[in-house]
């Protein structure tokens, strides 16, 4: 193979097309509102719309707030199982690779049957209790990428050192995780918050079942009414897949584990 | 890089304190452990548990015998063969794809930027991904446009439907070819020249060179992506959902269907239907699991 480079761009040139004809197809679609010329009238209509803004709005809340969440969740435990209870590392590994294992939509539909307004913890009782849920689903969602890019950020670095370095100089487990080991690790944390945005955003089942007002239900909405207000919103939610992803490449090129400055 | 230790010290600071360390240490994790039973293992488990009940709560194998009526049975074999299909054509693609940028005499720009484009597509799934194909292989997209006017082929009038089967896992190989390559590229990387030029030294063909060094090494990760991928398409609901509506009967469209407004008329049963989801993603990620250990042993 090494030795017919012909072979190896005609395959590449498959995948390009693969990747790039549907959103050409997508992009000249959007421009086709209007018989007869390309215009923009798709996109004016899609972003003026107040349910754009506001489902979008709600979306970019709730993963800010996973990412917050999680980031929470994962890092403390992370850095635990590393310092101090390896031998749990293992199981700690399984249960956060279970969201991949279990669909989405059998979390959501345990979910509704576990916290529903009649039981011990009625958690979709009010609109506020729900947005709990629903976040605390898509830190489910966002565990097992969170968790692999945070632990591979801790093992770049010297855990065991820095903390003893840290309690030599009088510091409090607060201190030692918000300003030695969070800094330490901030690329990894940033590239896992991208991807978790990534996935939040567009997301669809758990926001619909729940009865969210989220971006996913509205896109969903649309498809289902309109005809080319669709194809303007998919081009807008590749941009800001793009722009996540986009972005943790961006960070990959600063060396992680790399110390913070001063 | 984290500059290198000299010596390797220790983290426990005394050694016979450790037993009452120990118990302490356990405080660290119980936010975590409480997380996972509240959002993963309770709900799922509860699922599970109603799976084998009746309606008053008696132990049944009732609703298990009832998926095999014909409608729920037909759900999971339709869903099984477009995620196995997506996987299998998934898997193929993507390898190839991925051995062409990496041992493929290519450039050398040319990795990192397959690996960006394909975390983008990977991610590039649910509704916006259905709507991409409806736009450029519906009935009015791009591309079926095209097909017509250039080599007055009408794909439709072909018997091709996007809203079918083949439609469904063309849409669906979009994520699970770029997928393959992000999970498969490390592998590849394993794949030292040295054996290359052993196997040639030693008179190897090209043909033998695969069948004796590469396909040994590599069907795990391979076989195990595969299942990753089948998995990973087996629980996907947005983009079908977007793309088809109900008219494509697949095992996730029951549920949510189910989830909305009982159409089984039985809750248990679609417990039940959420127990044969999980076995059949289960299954197929601990056998990825199991292939990725033997895989590991080579690939270091």
């Amino acid at each position: 193979m090494r030795g017919r480079p012909f072979i190896s761009w005609l395959l590449l040139l498959f995948g390009a097309l693969y990747f790039f004809v549907p959103l050409l197809g997508t992009l000249e679609f959007s421009l086709r509102y209007l018989r007869g010329r390309y215009s923009l009238v798709a996109y004016q209509i899609v972003l003026t719309d107040p349910r754009f803004l506001a489902t979008l709005g709600y979306s970019t809340v709730l993963a800010l707030a996973t990412i917050v969440v999680g980031v929470v969740l994962v890092v403390p435990t992370a850095y635990w199982i590393q310092l101090r209870l390896p031998r749990l590392r293992p199981v700690v590994e399984f249960i956060t690779l279970l969201p991949l294992v279990i669909p989405a939509i059998v979390f959501v539909f345990g979910y509704l049957r576990l916290y529903n307004s009649s039981s011990f913890l009625p958690l979709t009782g009010s609109e506020r209790s729900t947005d709990l849920l629903l976040t605390c689903s898509y830190v489910t969602l966002a565990l097992p990428y969170m968790y692999r890019a945070v632990d591979t950020g801790l093992r770049a670095i010297d855990v065991g050192t820095l903390t003893e370095a840290a309690q030599s100089l009088g510091a409090a487990w607060s201190t030692i995780l918000l300003r030695v080991i969070l800094p330490n690790v901030r690329v990894a944390v940033l590239s896992g918050a991208f991807l978790t945005f990534a996935i939040v955003i567009g997301e669809f089942t758990m926001a619909s079942l729940l009865n969210r007002p989220a971006f996913g239900p509205y896109l969903q909405n649309i498809g289902a009414n309109r005809a080319y207000e669709p194809a303007a919103l998919a081009i807008i939610s590749f941009a800001i897949t793009w722009a996540s992803i986009g972005l943790i490449q961006v960070l990959g090129r600063g060396s992680p584990g790399q110390a913070a400055p001063r | 890089m984290a500059e290198a230790t000299r010596l390797p010290i220790a983290p426990s600071p005394a050694a016979p304190s450790w037993l009452g360390q120990l118990s302490w240490a356990w405080v660290g994790v119980v936010p975590f452990f409480v997380f996972a039973l509240m959002f993963l293992i309770v709900p799922t488990g509860l699922l599970m548990v109603g799976g084998f009940q009746d309606a008053q709560g008696h132990l049944t194998l009732r609703n298990l015998a009832d998926l095999f009526q014909p409608t729920i049975l037909s759900s999971y074999v339709i869903s099984i063969k477009v995620s196995a299909t997506s996987a299998i054509g998934g898997a193929l693609i993507g390898f190839a794809l991925a051995y062409a940028a990496i041992a493929g005499g290519l450039p050398a720009f040319v990795r990192p930027a397959l690996m960006t484009f394909s975390g983008v597509a990977s991610n590039f799934a649910g509704v916006p991904l259905a709507f991409a194909f409806l736009a450029t292989l519906g009935r009015a997209g791009l591309v079926t446009a095209l097909l017509v006017r250039w080599f007055g082929v009408d794909i439709y009038r072909g018997g091709f439907n996007l809203l079918s089967f083949w439609g469904l896992t063309l849409t669906y190989m979009y994520f699970q070819i770029p997928l393959m390559v992000l999970i498969l590229a490390p592998a590849i990387d394993g794949l030292k020249r040295e054996w290359r030029e052993a196997s040639a030294n030693l008179g190897a063909s090209g043909w033998e060179y695969w069948r004796y060094i590469v396909l040994p090494i590599l069907w795990p990760p391979l076989l195990g992506a595969t299942l990753l991928l089948f998995a990973n398409a087996f629980g996907a609901v947005a983009t079908a959902y977007a793309l088809t509506g109900s008219s494509l009967n697949i095992v996730t469209i029951v549920l949510y269907a189910q989830i909305r407004g009982d159409v089984l008329h039985n809750q248990n049963l679609g417990y039940a239907l959420a127990l044969g989801m999980i076995l059949i993603t289960g299954l197929s990620n601990g056998a990825y699991i199991w292939l990725r250990g033997r895989s590991e042993r080579w690939l270091r």
